[in-house]
């Protein structure tokens, strides 16, 4: 099988399964208790937040609270200021949010809520200067993501947390860092980022565990009210064994940066300028620079994407797609609308994602086979003229 | 993941009868590159039966799926059987469709009618008795993505509460309401219903009489016979129906229950919704 859906989930590196075994198994005390059982479940937590705190250029561990997932950090931070600034109600994020945070603003909207969705342009670039104008004294707050996840565009948030403070200086500024965290620098120091989730799935720690960094000036309210957990910011027992592994993660993203800059990005490229140039019906979405180093997203032109992903999967590759017909809802991608990429390569788009896992012969093996895959699916499709202007075009 | 058949796989993976007949008889399309899938169907008649079909399709696995069964379907079979072939009959085929997926077998029969519209003429007999029976099965269609809201949905709320706009259904459905999308569908929904509505007033006296007749012998002499009893067409003056009830409906006490409460709703729903029934 390879594995080309990195920004879906990862798999769990094996010396984060093995950190994380111990406290499956024999450490499995409550850290909060008084008796030496608990000692190293104790440390280790806090050895982790060390961990997250370098990972993300954090000053100080307080600054960083462990949460289920991206979508609780996300919830916690945007709640969490909202009911911190009750005076204040208008909000700005943008049209290419996931859904976790984009689903909270328009729960927001219906409580009376103003929020501006800014847009981007057909490279996947945000409209900074729509931010700049929609900003005012009584925004609340501003959530960009650093890095999106269907495009892999990057978007400039140490510059647009500088540009809010100068302009509204006690606007707060979430950033969304899911698909950034492992793989480019994703560091708040010296940044005027108030507070910023990650999700450790993403970076080769199991599912189910994440971490919100909040600025000490930043004040939030808890999503989950109960015991003293995360210093009463999030209730509920500390999930050691996934902390533990977020940790680690955390740790060796940090080592495999340069990798993933470098080697990832190469491998990528690769596949990226092998698909391109093979199959004539092709098109690159997204801009080629400004990406994250992993991931590709390219338009197959009349060929709708869920039937691609079907015959990719028939040859072991996993891959995914904007199509409206993979998700339950219908709805082709919001993002890929956003871009206004046009409807021949709307549905067709399929978003490949690497990882530092990934071998050059499996992006060898998917260059040598798309082209076929490509040939066959296409005769089935009923725009032959449009297809075959394309093939005199660029083939 | 989808849960699809085995039936569905082998389909999309090995579609059978792609491309195009040069010398097609009839040729149907559905669907659109907008909406994420659209399907072209060539079919080559021998007199009144298929002996040839061939798709093109864009779209999903089971948008293929359902291309390549229905071409499977119709091959061999004559147009009265063709026509008779609906959206559950295809997805039947296929072992089943997941729920979100039932609009791909829509797809299919809307390429099946566009075919036999263009075959026989908008204007044709043939082609206004397939469109008035249409609508009893395109029901699963999502005409509103945004809200999930179907074809059936729609069609309800514009017959129950007579809506005339887009507008109104926005209002009683939510259709539309989002990105948009769908109000040139629900436009037409709204203009297919009003046009059934008008030609129902428009049956000269000949057509009304046989239109009764086969209601009652096709929809309400089945149902009565299951309980012993039958029905007979007496007279028509004007709306008013004169039918006479036999066997055991003939001294049931319940004899008036049925002909205001079965005979009458069916024949307004299906003929004219000023008909009136009598006992003679």
């Amino acid at each position: 099988m390879i594995y080309l859906d990195n920004n879906a989930t990862t798999k769990v590196d094996p010396q984060v399964l093995e950190e994380m075994l111990p406290y499956l198994s024999e450490n499995y005390a409550n850290p909060s208790s008084m008796y030496d059982f608990a000692k190293k479940p104790a440390e280790t937590l806090k050895k982790a937040r060390v961990q997250v705190r370098d990972f993300l250029g954090a000053n100080n561990e307080k600054e960083i609270y462990f949460t289920s997932c991206g979508s609780e950090s996300a919830n916690t931070a945007i709640k969490g200021v909202i009911n911190c600034n009750k005076e204040k109600k208008h909000i700005i994020t943008t049209k290419v949010e996931h859904p976790c945070v984009l689903n909270t603003y328009k729960s927001l909207e219906k409580q009376g809520y103003e929020v501006d969705y800014i847009g981007v342009n057909s490279r996947g670039e945000l409209e900074i200067e729509e931010l700049k104008e929609k900003l005012r004294k009584d925004t609340a707050l501003v959530s960009v993501m650093w890095a999106n996840n269907e495009t892999g565009v990057i978007y400039p948030v140490e510059e647009i947390a500088e540009m809010i403070k100068t302009r509204s200086p006690e606007t707060m500024f979430f950033v969304d860092a899911v698909q950034a965290g492992g793989k480019i620098p994703v560091n708040v120091k010296d940044t005027q980022i108030d507070l910023l989730g990650i999700s450790g799935h993403k970076f080769h720690a199991p599912k189910g565990v994440g971490a919100l960094y909040v600025k000490p000036s930043a004040r939030i309210t808890p999503l989950i009210n109960g015991g003293h957990q995360e210093r009463g910011m999030r209730a509920g027992t500390e999930n050691v064994p996934y902390i533990v592994g977020l940790g680690k993660a955390a740790e060796l993203a940090q080592n495999s940066l340069d990798y993933e800059l470098k080697e990832v990005k190469r491998l990528r490229d690769r596949l990226e300028e092998g698909i391109l140039k093979n199959v004539f019906n092709a098109r690159l979405n997204t801009s080629i620079t400004n990406r994250v180093p992993n991931t590709t997203n390219i338009g197959f032109e009349y060929v709708e994407g869920e039937l691609i992903l079907l015959h990719l999967s028939d040859l072991g590759i996993c891959a995914s797609s904007g199509s409206a017909c993979t998700s339950g809802s219908l709805e082709p991608s919001h993002v890929l609308r956003a871009m206004g990429i046009p409807f021949t390569a709307l549905h067709g788009s399929i978003r490949f994602s690497l990882s530092r896992f990934t071998t050059e012969k499996e992006i060898d093996y998917v260059i040598e086979h798309m082209p076929a895959v490509m040939e066959k699916l296409t005769k089935i499709s009923p725009f032959q003229d449009e297809l075959d202007a394309l093939r005199k075009l660029r083939g | 993941m989808w849960d699809y058949s085995e039936k569905v796989l082998d389909h999309y993976r090995n579609p059978r009868n792609v491309g195009k007949l040069d010398d097609a008889d009839m040729i149907g399309e559905a669907g659109s590159l907008a909406c994420g899938d659209s399907l072209k169907i060539y079919i080559k008649l021998d007199g009144n039966k298929v002996i040839d079909a061939k798709f093109q399709t864009f779209g999903c696995g089971s948008a293929v799926a359902a291309s390549s069964i229905l071409t499977e379907m119709i091959i061999g079979k004559t147009l009265d059987e063709v026509k008779k072939i609906t959206n559950k009959d295809i997805a039947r085929e296929l072992d089943g469709l997941p729920q979100q997926k039932m609009h791909c077998s829509v797809m299919g029969r809307e390429a099946l009618e566009d075919a036999l519209k263009k075959y026989y003429g908008e204007e044709s007999e043939e082609w206004q008795e397939i469109e008035i029976a249409e609508h009893a099965n395109a029901g699963e269609k999502i005409i509103c993505t945004c809200f999930n809201v179907t074809e059936n949905q729609i069609w309800e709320a514009v017959k129950v509460n007579g809506l005339k706009t887009v507008e109104e259904v926005t209002n009683y459905t939510k259709a539309g309401g989002a990105c948009g999308r769908c109000k040139g569908l629900i436009k037409d929904i709204i203009d297919t219903y009003l046009k059934k509505e008008a030609k129902q007033q428009e049956l000269t006296p000949t057509q009304k009489i046989l239109k009764i007749s086969k209601v009652i012998e096709q929809n309400i002499s089945p149902e009565l016979q299951k309980d012993g009893g039958d029905i007979e067409l007496v007279d028509i003056e004007g709306d008013v129906v004169k039918v006479k009830l036999t066997g055991m409906c003939s001294g049931c006490k319940n004899a008036s229950m049925t002909l205001k409460n079965f005979v009458e709703s069916i024949l307004k729903e299906k003929v004219d919704n000023n008909i009136v029934v009598e006992q003679v």
